[in-house]
């Protein structure tokens, strides 16, 4: 009689064991791979600035205050869905946007943020991606919030909404850091 | 005459088949180094494209797989073991980069599982014969025979 329920008992633990697999499955569709630079420095870059190509911009820049730093390109359709956004979280003041205009081209670069307004404190170019690859880009546009220690608090590949802005992003900012001057304006 | 035509191009054609693979999605130049190429080829096929998820970086058309593999082809230049560029990656992308993941503390248990269950097989197989053995003869196996 004991005997019998062994084998009832595996089956059960097996049906445990498979439901947790499916039930904790990506999603389909969902590909977004867990950065293993978050929590870690922020990778060390100089890059040439867009506007300014004789000017480097180093990650050191990067430290004493939140940034919020994102990878795009000119050939990227969801970077264009995300522009509004950066727009607007430019425009709330909370943390500078750094730009990394990835695998593109200067003057479409130029034209693109002259055309549909410039989000970004600073934007340097990364034309054979190198940096994007010390970064783990492989989409862009991929937006990495990086604490003024130089941390990566947050990542998000794919577009930026103000959803995921204010639900995953601004509560870092919020318990971190005392709100920058620029708000304050 | 016509078979010789024919014959000719089914060589062709097959031909065609073989050049299909040569006309390489991979257009990183090769390593002066055949054993460095070798490796070159071992870690562009063991390593995933992270875009383009079921694809290895060999196969890959897409230019971050491009890029990666000129990564690969530089690192192993400036001398870098295998191991050195699987962790440099790994360091980036992830674990998920690699389809012959390592083991660490989070898989160990899949890792060990065949083992265990060849261990149980093994107790379950032992106390089955033993008890078995121990068993009076009877003829409780013998096939009834039919009504």
């Amino acid at each position: 009689m004991k005997r019998s329920l062994l084998p009832l008992g595996l089956f059960a633990l097996l049906v445990i064991v498979l439901a947790f697999g499916i039930y904790n499955a990506p999603k389909e569709g969902s590909k977004e791979i867990i950065s293993p630079l978050l929590g870690k420095p922020a990778p060390q870059f100089s890059l040439p600035q867009l506007t300014n190509t004789a000017e480097q911009l180093q990650n050191t820049a990067l430290l004493g205050g939140w940034h919020l730093v994102n990878v795009w390109g000119t050939w990227c359709v969801a970077c264009r869905a995300e522009h509004e956004v950066l727009l607007q979280i430019k425009s709330e003041g909370r943390v500078p946007i750094i730009g990394i205009d990835w695998k593109d081209d200067d003057a479409s670069a130029v034209a693109w943020l002259s055309q549909l307004g410039d989000p970004y404190e600073t934007v340097v170019t990364d034309h054979d991606g190198r940096a994007a690859i010390d970064w783990g880009v492989y989409g862009a546009p991929e937006s990495f919030l990086v604490s003024p220690q130089g941390i990566v608090a947050e990542k998000l590949i794919g577009a930026m909404t103000m959803e995921v802005w204010n639900s995953r992003f601004l509560p870092h900012l919020a318990a971190n850091a005392p709100v920058s001057a620029k708000a304050g304006a | 005459m016509n078979r010789a035509r024919q014959l000719a191009a089914l060589a062709a054609l097959s031909a065609s088949f073989w050049a299909a693979p040569l006309l390489a999605v991979d257009n990183t130049p090769p390593l002066p180094d055949p054993v460095m190429q070798q490796r070159y080829l071992g870690l562009t096929h063991e390593l995933r494209c992270v875009q383009c998820q079921n694809e290895a970086l060999a196969d890959s058309n897409v230019p971050l797989a491009a890029d990666l593999r000129l990564e690969i082809h530089d690192m192993l230049l400036a001398g870098k073991s295998d191991e050195e560029i699987r962790t440099f990656l790994v360091a980036r992308y992830g674990e998920f980069i690699l389809f012959r993941p390592r083991m660490n503390w989070h898989n160990a248990w899949l890792w060990g599982a065949p083992g265990l269950m060849l261990l149980a097989g093994f107790g379950v197989a032992v106390r089955v014969m033993r008890k078995r053995a121990s068993l009076p003869i009877t003829d409780d196996d013998e096939p009834t025979p039919a009504a």
